[in-house]
């Protein structure tokens, strides 16, 4: 059996791609990381509902300015991933 | 226009959080104040932005000392202080007719919402099994208009226009034009919000459109816009009228347009825009020269100030960048969404009146897709023959009013 590393947890990048189908309300399988918003038929109202689904699934809080600069899947894949990172960090720490 | 009367300004009220009132508001917009505060904190909960537009030292009690004032909110006390103002500066004396006749027309897009989330937070954490039994009446966004009516005894025809960003200009024009036609005698016309409550300001922070710190509309630095509140209201009659009872006009109101952009709900459209404000110098019977200022809807979001820039260019053509002043004093009072229409009304008027251009503050530096004067920073002297204002409203609702100095 082949094992892959990934630096993204598969299961944030299923999330999220879940999410997006929701939001687009179309087949998951017709999500992928490469494809941008704009690829995906998505408006900035579709991302703002993104925006908040990715918020309250993974409990995090997406800067307004950082959000403005996603423009593809994997950076939400990927800027999502920080963030779960970041609160995991700070939760063990205190 | 045979048959049409010529529609005058005979007075005006403004509370906003440049002033208390429409003297010390005009003061404050041509010293380039900024009325941009740190908000209080709540205890329901965080809000991403710290700053809006607050009316300071306003004193409720001192203006309603009556137990009436239990009947009203803070959206419709602000209709009231400023009907009140604009009505005291018309000098006009009602009698039978005119209570009988006249007309009264406001703004506002979300009313006393602040009363029903204290009622709802209290029934739903606390567990209280009831809400304030005058919910219904504090929260509707006609209760403005109401207040004015009751407390003139104005028995005309009066309601409330709700079209978002665009609430009041849409009840202005709509005042104009029953003035113009003669089908009312005079109106008090305007608007009122009171948008800053946890609730209405966390609906905002979802938006990811607010500001992080102040309003800098056209500068290529800007970061969102900022939420305001506040009540402006003027009163409209015929000019014959007008000066027959020896009043003095302030500015001529001579023209309406309305469009819808039929597009989108949040992303406006240049050609929308341009339909709306070539409709109102239509109306009016304006030519582009004869424009020397717009008080724009600038919001200082992206989507609009790039958008309201094409619509100018669309509208003005070459005269658009070379003679055509516009400016944004949302960068100073912020936005005031149901009011705006009529705060930016007032500011139009006066500017007139003034021979003054107020400026669009906190502009630091040129977005090369914007790029028109927008009399940024400072206040400039110019004769003011003939302005526009522009609102712009989510779901693409445009109206504009056209004025001219009255000389």
């Amino acid at each position: 059996m082949e094992v892959t590393e990934r630096y993204v947890p598969e299961s944030i990048q299923d999330r999220v791609l879940r999410l997006v189908a929701g939001v687009r309300r179309i087949p998951v399988e017709d999500v992928t990381p490469e494809k941008t918003f704009e690829d995906l038929g998505m408006d900035s109202l579709d991302k703002l509902n993104l925006l908040f689904e990715v918020e309250n699934e993974f409990d995090v809080e997406i800067d307004d300015q950082e959000a403005k600069q996603i423009s593809r899947v994997s950076e939400m894949i990927v800027g999502v991933t920080q963030l779960v990172e970041a609160k995991e960090k700070s939760s063990s720490a205190t | 226009m045979s048959g049409l009367h010529r529609v005058v300004i005979t007075g005006l009220g403004a509370i906003t959080s440049l002033g208390l009132d429409a003297a010390e508001f005009w003061q404050s917009l041509a010293a380039g104040k900024s009325g941009i505060t740190p908000l209080p904190t709540y205890e329901q909960g965080t809000i991403r932005f710290k700053n809006a537009a607050s009316i300071k030292g306003y004193d409720r009690d001192a203006h309603f000392p009556d137990k009436n004032v239990a009947l009203m909110d803070r959206s419709a006390q602000l209709a009231l202080v400023a009907a009140r103002e604009a009505v005291k500066q018309s000098g006009i004396e009602w009698n039978d007719d005119l209570r009988a006749t006249a007309a009264i027309v406001t703004g506002c897009c979300m009313g006393g919402r602040a009363v029903e989330e204290v009622g709802y937070w209290e029934m739903y954490h606390h567990g209280r099994p009831r809400v304030n039994p005058l919910t219904i009446p504090l929260s509707m966004e006609s209760a403005g208009a109401s207040h004015i009516s009751i407390e003139y005894g104005i028995q005309g025809p009066t309601y409330t226009v709700s079209t978002a960003c665009s609430s009041s200009a849409h009840a202005i024009g709509q005042a104009f034009w029953m003035v113009r036609s003669g089908a009312v005698p005079v109106a008090i016309c305007g608007g009122s919000e009171a948008p800053l409550f946890f609730g209405g300001l966390k609906a905002w922070e979802a938006m990811r459109v607010v500001s992080h710190d102040t309003c800098r509309p056209f500068s290529a630095d800007r970061t969102g816009m900022v939420l305001g509140e506040g009540g402006a209201m003027m009163v409209l009659e015929p000019l014959d009228a007008a000066l027959a009872r020896g009043a003095k006009p302030i500015a001529e109101i001579v023209g309406f347009g309305m469009s819808s952009d039929a597009s989108h709900m949040t992303q406006p459209s240049p050609e929308g825009a341009a339909r709306a404000m070539k409709a109102a110098m239509r109306d009016g019977g304006l030519t582009n020269e004869q424009i020397s200022y717009v008080n724009a809807h600038g919001t200082a979001t992206e989507a609009n100030d790039r958008v309201e820039s094409a619509a100018l260019r669309l509208v003005f053509g070459d005269y658009a960048d070379d003679g055509l002043a516009i400016s944004s004093t949302k960068s100073m009072h912020a936005h005031t969404f149901g009011a705006a229409g009529a705060v930016e009304a007032v500011v139009t008027a006066l500017a007139i009146q003034n021979s003054v251009l107020p400026p669009t503050i906190n502009f630091n530096q040129v977005d090369p897709a914007c790029g028109l004067d927008v009399v940024p920073n400072e206040a400039r002297s110019r004769v003011i023959d003939a302005a526009l204002s522009n609102s712009f409203a989510f779901g693409g609702l445009n109206a504009v009013l056209a004025f001219k100095s009255y000389r």
